[in-house]
């Protein structure tokens, strides 16, 4: 299954690692802070609709 | 117009300005480099003009937040905006007065670091008009980062990262003039591009700064 | 073309790439999917450049996403300066640190190539170093937008630099060409074929670089959308604090 790379292997290996990771880490905090400020938007909204 | 300019300079070069710091800094600066690479007056000799001018443009940065800052704080900038100068106007005043006070001293300077640095006497006169002719960009460019942060309380950082990268072009050009100045090669090319953003930067980013200057008076 | 403006409306935004999201996130998911797990496992090695030739299918899209996501800041502070659209400023805002990151790929994925093509792992190539500019330039912009409190100045200041930024940008990349010849190839893609690498590397590479931009389109959006509502939490906790 594994392609055979050779000698480059460690290189091909590591700037997949390296891009996947930086690639989820930047959707995992982008999709974090928006359930976090969603959900403390509703909060602030509802507190002020009760406060009229 | 004229006061105004006269005013700025007297306050730089009064107390606390920061008159004499800038080129306090850059004797710093050219005094560490050999302890940091070593004595070899050889090798000094070839990064001469690269020191030079880091430490020219390091210098300038330092006394940067001074433009606007000291107006900003007892108010007078307020005054300033009303007045009937454009705003315009003033930001290339500004800029000219942080160029007499720091960056017409540094190129007068200028040769007796590079004494210093054992730069070969061909690369002085290449050095000097390097200097003279990019300092003008460095003030102008950095009206423009002060102009940014005027308002900011600890800005001062943020002032050096937004305005370095923005110093490149000028860097490349002229600590390139300087080198092959110091080669004996022709310095022609980029000193006519050293030329071309030093004036371009003087005619248009006063817009910008002016712009941007309104932005944090509102 | 009246329609267009309408998504200025922060909560027609809103609306919108809710229904949008979903499309986009699956799309770049499975494009890059495809194109990834086609160009690691399915593409041959190249007869100069051996196995390494597989980091193309990360290299080359990330440095078109860092340039073009700062295109894309560019022209939504144009329309910021212009028709002071708010949803415009804060897409800026969204999308520069998916281009940092993605610079930040590019810089990586690039230093992992040249080692074993180049034998090193930086050079100053003007290549090279404009990206790291670039990156610079990323840095300074989101400080500012950062370190400004009301969310208006900040826009302003940071359109202006951004206008500002894009003209220096340019200036150092002559610049750093002038002033150092490179031993980065030539551009790999051009709408001149003949120019372009071989087609068995060409496809998987389009499918990657088509999921790169379905993906920063999609993290715009959902960025965008958390702009917008911690800009409105915050003018409402203003509100809250004056009552």
């Amino acid at each position: 299954m594994m392609p055979d790379l050779g000698k480059y292997a460690d290189a091909v290996l590591s700037s997949y690692a390296v891009s996947i990771a930086l690639i989820v880490a930047l959707v995992v905090v982008s999709v974090m802070r928006a359930r976090k400020v969603r959900a403390q938007l509703d909060e602030v909204e509802k507190r002020s609709r009760r406060n009229g | 117009m004229k006061a105004l300019l006269l005013r700025d300079i007297r306050l730089a070069v009064r107390a606390g300005g920061g008159f004499g710091l800038g080129l306090a800094f850059f004797l710093i600066v050219v005094v560490l480099v050999p302890f940091g690479v070593g004595p070899d007056s050889e090798l000094l000799a070839v990064i001469a003009p690269g020191i030079l001018w880091l430490g020219a443009l390091l210098s300038c940065l330092l006394s940067l937040d001074r433009i606007f800052a000291l107006d900003w704080e007892d108010g007078s900038l307020d005054l300033l905006a009303t007045a009937p100068l454009p705003m315009e106007g003033l930001v290339s005043l500004k800029a000219m007065a942080h160029w007499l006070t720091t960056g017409v001293p540094l190129v007068l300077a200028s040769p007796l670091f590079a004494l210093l640095l054992s730069l070969p006497v061909e690369g002085y006169l290449p050095l000097v008009i390097s200097l003279a002719l990019g300092t003008p960009a460095l003030s102008v460019i950095g009206t423009f980062g002060a102009a940014l942060t005027v308002g900011l309380k600890r800005g001062g950082l943020l002032l050096s990262l937004l305005v370095l990268p923005l110093y490149v072009p000028t860097l490349i050009f002229g600590a390139e003039v300087a080198r092959r100045g110091a080669e004996g090669l022709d310095t022609g090319v980029p000193l006519a591009m050293l030329a071309g953003i030093t004036f371009g930067a003087m005619a248009l980013l006063p817009f910008a700064s002016a712009a941007v200057l309104r932005v944090n008076l509102r | 073309m009246a329609s267009l403006w309408e998504y200025a409306n922060p909560k027609k935004f809103i609306q919108t790439t809710d229904r949008l999201l979903p499309w986009f996130s699956v799309l770049a998911a499975l494009t890059l999917v495809i194109g990834l797990i086609w160009g690691f496992f399915f593409t041959p090695d190249d007869f100069r450049q051996g196995s390494t030739v597989k980091i193309i299918y990360l290299h080359v899209p990330s440095a078109l996403m860092a340039i073009n996501a700062w295109l894309m800041m560019l022209v939504a502070s144009l329309i910021w300066i212009v028709r002071r659209h708010h949803v415009s400023a804060l897409a800026a805002r969204a999308a520069a640190p998916i281009g940092a990151v993605m610079t930040v790929i590019a810089l990586a994925t690039g230093a992992i190539w040249g080692e074993p093509m180049w034998g090193t792992w930086w050079a100053w190539d003007p290549r090279l170093t404009s990206f790291l500019i670039l990156f610079l330039f990323y840095l300074g912009y989101i400080a500012l937008w950062a370190a400004i409190e009301n969310d208006d100045t900040a826009a302003d200041l940071t359109s202006v630099l951004c206008l500002v930024g894009s003209v220096f940008a340019l200036l150092s990349r002559y610049a750093v060409n002038f002033w150092n010849q490179g031993l980065h190839q030539g551009a790999s893609l051009s709408l001149d074929k003949e120019k372009n690498v071989a087609d068995v590397f060409y496809h998987p590479l389009l499918f990657c670089i088509a999921g790169f931009v379905l993906l920063f389109i999609a993290l715009v959006f959902l960025r965008t959308q958390t702009e917008i509502r911690a800009r409105r939490m915050r003018a409402l906790l203003a509100r809250e604090r004056l009552g």
